[in-house]
């Protein structure tokens, strides 16, 4: 049914329909978000779009945060969504708005991050014509969202965006992509908006609890085990299950590792973590996978920057497997015990299944054993840097940044050996503290990602750690950070190189730098002041702690530190590609001594 | 090994394309692929026809049941099943090969649909293996124009993939 009426006020002299008040599409969109709980949307106006600013501006209530680029729009509700655990929301107009969203839209499917991203599309009636700014929006990020959208008729918006919200949120989160072209949001047609509470799909449901037949099989393996060790990932965090595991980690006293993406779900500065392992994770954490014989995954994706040559990963393990998504199990690994269902309501099963089950003879002196083993790993002291150096290395860089902020930091990065650094030195005892892109590994992500953060989080202390070519990529959204006065504190390590591009033209082209030096790096003090920030540099080992104490004694100031670092540093440990996880390459003062 | 995969999805714009465009992206096989609506509109039934080994063929399913859109889906070749694929063969008919056309038509169970001077054009229903032979029957220089449909099929004994 489609009423048409004059434009009118919204508001209280809203009319009522049959089944609630008459809106226009445009005045649906902005009640729909506030009807969900959305606090704020970023996102950017365009000509497809006016009809729902226009709405927004007179509906008042709903926060909307104005970005420089639709790229960081996608960032930052992705920042916002992975440090608060809600649903980002981002609106852009149709053609390049679209497609600016696209690179934060693959970001954040990478990492199943929950987000409702609204496009403009152009009127209906011109679909196909090649209309100014026309793009297919549906077909450009089919690949790249859990689900997308085109909304052709009015009375099915309000339900279409319940829709969104459900299946962005739910089972493995993801991005969800509504387009809505402009006639659907024509302020002189309204039709009676009532906003769904509940929307079943009978196409779609989510599995929750695991197969207790197969939890029990598993906790029978962990029970046996004598060189037993947790992998935990990113589906902890994003399946609120830190405090399930790290009862479950400590209940059974077993060593525990994260991939990138876990770090926090397990406080990494517990005696039973290993650090992170992978292609740049510790010697001892890579090891213990490599001679496990029973491997807890949980939440986590045997991707490829993980496992290695996949035939040399965990030769001796048995592997259980718990992730919500079934497609995630013996995809790339083959698994033998595979359990679906929300990580944290198996983890709590598990729990209670290995308080029930008696502990097996002899387990107890082989998890001793294997402790010694670890700690003989350990005491190699695989992060080991040169502390002595005049220059600023990037690790003291990061351990510094840790002790003046005691560690309590939300901290996001962008990609590259500062992001490595980041993962391995900073130490992340909660969850939902270190926001990176793992899976995509968009350079860029950083800077509009801590504008997520900071809205989400108003009185927490939240820094990037970027390098000097990645936040060039984003650096407009210094603006959106002046506008708003968000006292976001950029720690940039510059190295005056791509340090991770020249790592490897280093290690496997023999130091042909192609492209990797970048030949004009501006004054970023001075790029600060422009947008009306403060600009810090520094240069020297001994100057860095005051500096840093400094920047973030000016608690309402964005603050942009200006870290000149080591050009020639490197990330180490480190697995190349085709090798296995216990063929690390370890930094040059450790890699003369004899090795496992 | 080749499956049939039967697959109810919703009955709405983009389905299929999401369906090839994971096919695509994910690299797998894709030997034919036929859609459209159920006796429930808003249902469309799709078959498709894929080859690789049973992990491949494992995470196909599982790919196939993560897309919104799939309401369920059968491994046809998981049991019994029946295969059928409708092929229409245009060939010359000159008065001098008629009679052997014919002759094969009876013997392959097919229809002649259309009939001129020197042209039939022959409806065959069957198995894929069937319409293969068919096919290699013929002589090559008699075919025109080959039409498939690609194969659907249905599970033995009763029951169904509904909802």
């Amino acid at each position: 049914m489609t009423l048409s009426v004059e434009p009118d006020e919204m508001g209280a002299d809203a009319a009522e329909g049959p089944s609630g008040p008459l809106l226009s599409g445009g005045e649906i969109v902005v009640q729909a978000l506030a009807d969900e709980g959305v606090e704020c949307v970023f996102g950017y106006p365009g000509g497809a779009v006016l009809h729902i600013y226009d709405a927004l501006f007179r509906h008042g209530a709903l926060r909307h945060i104005l970005v420089r680029h639709e790229q960081a729009a996608a960032h930052a509700a992705d920042g916002y969504s992975r440090a608060t655990g809600k649903c980002g929301v981002c609106l852009v107009t149709s053609g390049p708005g679209a497609t600016n969203v696209v690179t934060g839209i693959a970001t954040a499917y990478m990492d199943s991050i929950p987000m409702v991203v609204l496009t403009g599309q152009v009127p209906t009636p011109v679909i196909g014509s090649d209309a100014f700014q026309e793009v297919d929006t549906v077909g450009i990020t089919r690949p790249c969202v859990k689900h997308n959208f085109l909304v052709k008729d009015v009375n099915e918006l309000a339900l279409t965006i319940r829709k969104a919200f459900y299946i962005a949120t739910s089972g493995r989160p993801g991005p969800v992509v509504v387009d809505i072209p402009k006639d659907v949001t024509d302020p002189g047609i309204k039709v009676p908006y009532a906003y769904p509470r509940e929307v079943r799909m009978r196409s779609y449901s989510p599995i929750e609890k695991g197969h207790s037949g197969q939890i029990r099989r598993a906790v029978e393996l962990m029970r046996a085990a004598k060189r037993p060790v947790f992998y935990t990932g990113g589906g902890v965090v994003l399946g609120e299950a830190s405090g399930q595991l790290t009862e479950l980690v400590r209940e059974s006293g077993f060593p525990i590792t994260s991939t990138l993406m876990g770090l926090g779900a397990y406080p990494t500065s517990d005696r039973q973590f290993l650090g992170m392992l992978g292609m740049h994770g510790t010697y001892e954490a890579n090891m213990a996978m490599h001679e496990t014989d029973v491997l807890i995954a949980i939440g986590a994706r045997f991707d490829d920057r993980v496992t290695g040559k996949i035939e040399h990963f965990c030769p001796n393990a048995k592997i259980i497997h718990v992730d919500v998504d079934p497609s995630s199990i013996s995809k790339n690994v083959k698994v033998d015990v595979p359990i679906v269902g929300q990580v944290g309501k198996v983890l709590e099963e598990m729990l209670r299944l290995y308080r029930e089950q008696p502990a097996v003879s002899g387990t107890d002196t082989a998890l001793a054993a294997w402790w010694e083993q670890i700690a003989q790993w350990r005491a190699l002291d695989c992060l080991q840097y040169d502390r002595t150096s005049s220059t600023i290395k990037p690790q003291f860089a990061i351990e510094t940044l840790h002790k003046v902020t005691k560690g309590d930091l939300y901290l996001t990065s962008d990609v590259g050996q500062h992001q490595m650094f980041a993962a391995q030195f900073y130490g992340f005892d909660k969850p939902r503290r270190w926001i990176n892109s793992g899976g995509l590994g968009t350079m860029g992500f950083g800077l509009p990602a801590a504008i997520g953060v900071q809205l989400g989080h108003p009185d927490a202390q939240v820094a990037c750690v970027s390098g000097e070519a990645s936040i060039l990529m984003c650096i407009q959204e210094l603006a959106t950070c002046m506008q708003y006065g968000l006292p976001i504190k950029v720690i940039l390590l510059n190295n005056g190189y791509m340090g991770m591009v020249r790592q490897w033209q280093e290690f496997f082209y023999d130091g042909r730098y192609a492209h990797s030096y970048v030949d004009a790096v501006p004054d970023f003090v001075k790029l600060a002041e422009s947008f009306g920030h403060v600009g810090m540099r520094v240069e020297r080992p001994e100057e860095l702690e005051s500096a840093m104490q400094e920047a973030f004694a000016m608690t309402d100031r964005f603050v942009f530190l200006d870290v000149v670092v080591d050009p020639t540093e490197n990330v180490y440990p480190m697995i190349a590609a085709g090798k296995g996880q216990h063929e690390m390459q370890l930094s040059p003062s450790l890699s003369d001594r004899e090795l496992a | 090994m080749r499956h049939i995969i039967a697959v109810l999805l919703e009955n709405e714009a983009g389905a299929l394309s999401r369906v090839a465009g994971l096919f695509s992206a994910r690299g797998y096989n894709i030997e034919s692929l036929t859609v459209a609506p159920t006796d429930d509109p808003t249902l469309s039934r799709m078959t498709l026809v894929t080859t690789g080994n049973d992990d491949i063929v494992e995470q196909i399913k599982k790919q196939l049941n993560k897309l919104v859109d799939t309401v369920k889906l059968l491994d046809l070749c998981e049991g019994p099943h029946i295969e059928r694929e409708m092929m229409l063969v245009k060939v010359r008919a000159e008065r001098r090969d008629r009679e052997e056309l014919k002759r094969l038509v009876d013997i392959f169970r097919a229809k002649i649909i259309d009939v001129t001077d020197t042209s039939y054009v022959i409806e065959l229903t069957g198995a894929t293996h069937k319409l293969d032979a068919f096919i290699d029957t013929v002589a090559e220089e008699l075919i025109i124009e080959v039409v498939r449909s690609g194969p659907t099929g249905i599970s033995r004994g009763e029951k169904g993939l509904t909802i």
